[in-house]
């Protein structure tokens, strides 16, 4: 490690830091500085603009508006949940369970979905279970259903889509947790008389957690601010939050109205990150490494 | 006295593998029992069949005359210190000792007074709340130790734990483990490469080689009574020359080297004429310059070819005349040989009790 | 429970067959769109009508295969431009980034740390509407104030671009700062003693150590800017990528040619993936 040196401008240093100011203070700070102020403008009864709540006044007294963001919020969070206990088994059997030589290979399958556009597994989904879907063609066939059924555009299966879509997110930071995981630990706790249970809640968990958070934020935040899965296959009465904020920008043509649920949505996604690295006393520089 | 572990004739193999070949020993109760040998030898596969990770393809181990076949580690009265210790660093000193009286559903109150008496025992008092990664080697060592003690298993099996210290630390655990063991009168078995950890802490050594014990006896035995040339070889310096038996009566023998040297030795069993050997002898057996009236010696001439000075273990390196045999000779500092110098030649002779002579392999 | 202990048997079939489970779970509609790209039938469903090319090849008035739809092509040629010039801005940005934060020491370099990781947590939909707004105050500004109507402020290619660079570079800024935390400073120490700059240095050595994660990089950025959807949909006007034609085409309604465009995706992404996958193993 090198000293920490006193602090000189020098070329080197104006090289690196211009480019990345630019790209931080013109992509990042100064659109949602402006997505703020937007969120903040609304025209007064003789169309002139003035700054004002309403916007936000109107989420609250619309109740389709906040049930949609509660319902978003509630559901981005089970997804989360149920993506954990799905892909931690998974994570656990491909570090720890199979023998060495398949690891690579069993690697190489879990992450190949994820290189496939998101569109074209969420289309793979629908010609699978539409009414004139392939699984319907199957049951039919087999006599288990008397006629097809309607598999789509339901919760139940925009909650498995949002699953499917997120599960590498959560495998991959928990595959790498696991592998730095000592066996010999696992092995220590079953010999101090430890069964399966225990080993699991007391060693594997909390030597997991970086893993399991950093997993958790990206499917949240991807679930959260996911367009595609509800929008194609999720229930068309129940609408998730970013269909409101597609709908007021490019339906509506109301901007300042899908500011204000754009920065409402970005508070959200920051609380529930916020809260869960307090919750589980981590960082957030140290989980995405 | 009471047997704490049994092994009986057990045998694993891997595939075509044979990892651990027909072995069998006992450890008496309280005991410090080790197993010495090269890294592949076997002892680890051994010492996971008693702690009970892998089951033997055949054979018998058993703890307290119970069989142990079946019954999962989690059950065993065995615990095993593992070679990187394998503490917890998710919890406390305390947490950690704790674990093993927590799965057997012990009062809290209990747990916390033998957590307190275990600390005090392996000199640790007032560590209950330190983190694992706050300790030093030598105190991560002994929170392992208490770890495992704390459940009073029957046998305590070590995994080479001491390997990862440094020398000077490693020394001084020696010693702190032959006393823990004696205060607190555990049965230990003791894996490990490193023949000093074994000979300075053991009450009973077995020297392992390719999966097959080769001797199971005291360190001092295995010392002086080697009885495998794998033995001589591997427990402390030795050197070694090539020959021929001459003639044999009863335990003596006599030898002649390739350079047409005359040997006469002890063997540990008869030997026809004709046989070829292998001959060991300690470099602190070869007296430098002796009298020239003592009985009994084999004498010869040897040209110094460096002095290998380190303390009380410095050395002589020197070939005998006509031949390139090196050979290891004790220098003692007692300042009679201070006038030896590279080129000298000098006298040296070895009691014909003190070498030995085994069949050789080959 | 681990490899290393005993297991019982049921234990592990019971593990192997939820594990079989899962990639079933997990290729089924991959397996299931690729089949049907080959189905000789108007639709992308079964029954299964015999084998077909005519869906990539066929140029018929009621059958137009993917090598002659000129929607669906050009639409692939906007992405793939999209793709070059996100990877082109985010390797060279994501590089100096990692460079700054890695090597550089300055007032507020956590603060600005964070700032660097926060497109990671914010939504790509988010990330689309600020960057729309934004782009449209300033235009509104340029064309108020100044009378200069600039084109790059409305919706279209560059900013396309622009939106999809802005949380790519974090993730390259990531990548090639893994790799150089690995790098051993004393090797620049030993160029700048031989008389090399700084620049030469991070030329001639730095950047060379630092190849394989660049490349590596470069090939998630593409990918990334390839399939992205969230933050293009808001920023997108006449010259459509193909996720967001795609999108449009399986709204209104579906058809084989769908099928062929995603088998043609999927078995390229796959062999990028495996050739990706290969020289990085052989870099270790």
């Amino acid at each position: 490690m090198t000293m920490k040196r006193r602090f000189h401008i020098t070329l080197p240093l104006i090289c690196f830091l211009t480019p990345v100011l630019l790209w931080l203070v013109l992509l990042i700070v100064l659109p949602h500085v402006d997505l703020l102020r937007m969120s903040l403008r609304a025209e007064d009864d003789y169309g002139n603009a003035i700054w004002s709540f309403s916007n936000y006044m109107a989420f609250f007294q619309e109740p389709i508006y906040w049930l949609t963001f509660v319902r978003t919020a509630v559901y981005s969070i089970m997804v989360t949940v149920m993506t954990f206990i799905v892909a931690m088994p998974v994570a656990f059997y491909i570090t720890k369970v199979v023998a060495p030589r398949f690891q690579g290979f069993l690697m190489m399958l879990l992450l190949m979905p994820f290189w496939v556009s998101e569109l074209v597994r969420v289309y793979g989904w629908m010609i699978l279970l539409r009414e004139s879907g392939v699984i319907n063609h199957f049951l039919t066939r087999m006599g288990i259903l008397n006629q097809p059924i309607e598999m789509l555009y339901n919760d139940v299966t925009m909650v498995m889509g949002l699953v499917y879509t997120s599960m590498l997110f959560m495998a991959v930071p928990l595959v790498s947790v696991l592998e730095s995981l000592d066996d010999s630990l696992i092995e220590a706790a079953c010999d101090l008389g430890a069964n399966m249970g225990t080993i699991f809640f007391r060693i594997v968990i909390p030597h997991a957690m970086p893993g399991i958070v950093s997993g958790s934020i990206v499917v949240f935040m991807l679930t959260l601010g996911n367009y595609l899965t509800p929008n194609m296959i999720g229930g068309k009465n129940a609408l998730w939050f970013t269909e409101q904020i597609y709908n007021q920008f490019i339906a509506s043509f109301n901007w300042n109205q899908g500011s204000a649920f754009g920065f409402l949505l970005l508070v959200l996604s920051s609380l529930v990150i916020w809260a869960g690295l307090k919750l589980t006393r981590q960082k957030l520089s140290r989980v995405v490494q | 006295m009471q047997t704490d572990l049994s092994v009986q004739c057990v045998s694993k193999t891997f595939g075509d593998f044979t990892a651990v070949d027909n072995v069998s020993f006992e450890v008496p109760q309280g005991e410090f029992f080790s197993i010495l040998g090269p890294s592949g030898c076997g002892k680890t596969t051994l010492l996971r069949m008693i702690a009970g990770f892998t089951a033997p393809s055949r054979g018998k181990i058993l703890i307290r005359e119970e069989d142990m076949a079946g019954v999962p580690p989690n059950r065993r009265p065995a615990n095993l210190i593992f070679q990187h210790l394998a503490l917890f660093p998710m919890m406390t000193v305390a947490q950690n000792i704790a674990f093993g009286l927590q799965r057997r559903r012990e009062k809290r109150s209990d747990i916390q007074q033998k957590i307190t008496r275990i600390l005090e025992r392996v000199d640790l008092p007032g560590f209950e709340d330190k983190a694992i990664d706050q300790l030093s080697g030598g105190q991560k060592q002994r929170v392992a130790i208490a770890r495992c003690l704390v459940l009073e298993p029957a046998v305590l099996l070590l995994d080479e734990p001491l390997g990862a210290l440094d020398l000077k630390l490693r020394e001084q655990m020696k010693v702190e483990l032959k006393k823990l063991q004696a205060q607190v009168g555990t049965t230990f078995v003791y894996i490990t490469h490193d023949q000093s950890e074994a000979l300075v802490m053991s009450d009973h050594v077995a020297v392992m080689n390719q999966g097959h014990f080769e001797q199971v006896d005291t360190p001092q035995n295995l010392y002086h009574q080697p009885q495998t040339s794998f033995v001589s070889r591997f427990v402390g310096d030795n050197n070694a020359w090539s020959g021929v038996v001459k003639r044999c009566e009863a335990e003596t023998v006599d030898i002649e080297t390739p350079s047409g040297q005359h040997f006469r030795t002890r063997a540990t069993a008869p030997l026809t004429p004709g046989t070829a050997v292998d001959l060991f002898l300690r470099p602190e057996a070869m007296i430098i310059q002796p009298a020239a009236d003592l009985p009994n010696l084999n004498r010869f001439e040897v040209i110094v070819k460096s002095l290998l000075f380190d303390g009380a273990n410095s050395r002589l390196l020197a070939n005998p005349l006509n031949d390139d045999t090196e050979l290891l000779i004790a220098l003692p500092q007692n300042r009679q040989f201070d006038h030896i110098r590279r080129d000298d030649r000098i006298e040296v002779a070895w009691d014909e009790q003190s070498g030995i002579c085994f069949a050789s392999s080959e | 429970m681990i490899r290393s202990l005993p297991n019982s048997r049921r234990y592990l079939y019971s593990y192997k067959l939820y594990i079989g489970l899962y990639f079933a779970f997990l290729f089924a509609p991959l397996l299931v769109t690729c089949v049907l790209a080959f189905n000789d039938s108007q639709f992308p469903y079964l029954p299964w009508n015999g084998f077909t090319l005519e869906w990539f090849t066929a140029d018929l008035p009621e059958r137009v295969g993917l090598f002659h739809d000129r929607m669906n092509l050009e639409s692939i040629w906007v992405s793939a431009q999209v793709a070059f010039f996100v990877t082109i801005l985010s390797v060279t940005v994501g590089t100096c980034a990692a460079f700054l934060f890695e090597q550089e020491e300055f007032p507020f370099k956590s603060a600005l740390y964070f700032l660097m990781l926060s497109p990671l947590v914010i939504p790509g939909v988010i990330l689309g509407i600020s960057i729309l707004l934004f782009s449209n105050t300033l235009g509104m500004f340029f064309e108020t104030h100044l009378g200069i109507d600039v084109p790059l402020f409305r919706p279209g290619f560059w900013l396309v671009v622009l939106g999809q660079f802005s949380f790519i570079a974090t993730l390259v800024t990531l990548v090639v700062s893994a790799r150089l935390r690995k790098f051993d400073r004393t090797l620049e120490e030993a160029a700048l003693n031989l008389g090399a700059n700084r620049f030469e240095v991070i030329w001639h050595i730095t950047l060379k150590f630092l190849r394989p994660a660049i490349v590596g990089a470069a090939a998630v950025a593409f990918l990334m800017s390839f399939e992205n959807f969230n933050t293009t949909l808001f920023l997108v006007s006449s010259d459509t990528t193909l996720p967001i034609n795609l999108y449009l085409q399986v709204r209104d309604g579906s058809t084989p040619v769908i099928n062929a465009i995603s088998f043609l995706l999927i078995v390229g992404t796959s062999l990028a993936a495996a050739v990706n996958l290969y020289f990085s193993r052989k870099q270790d």
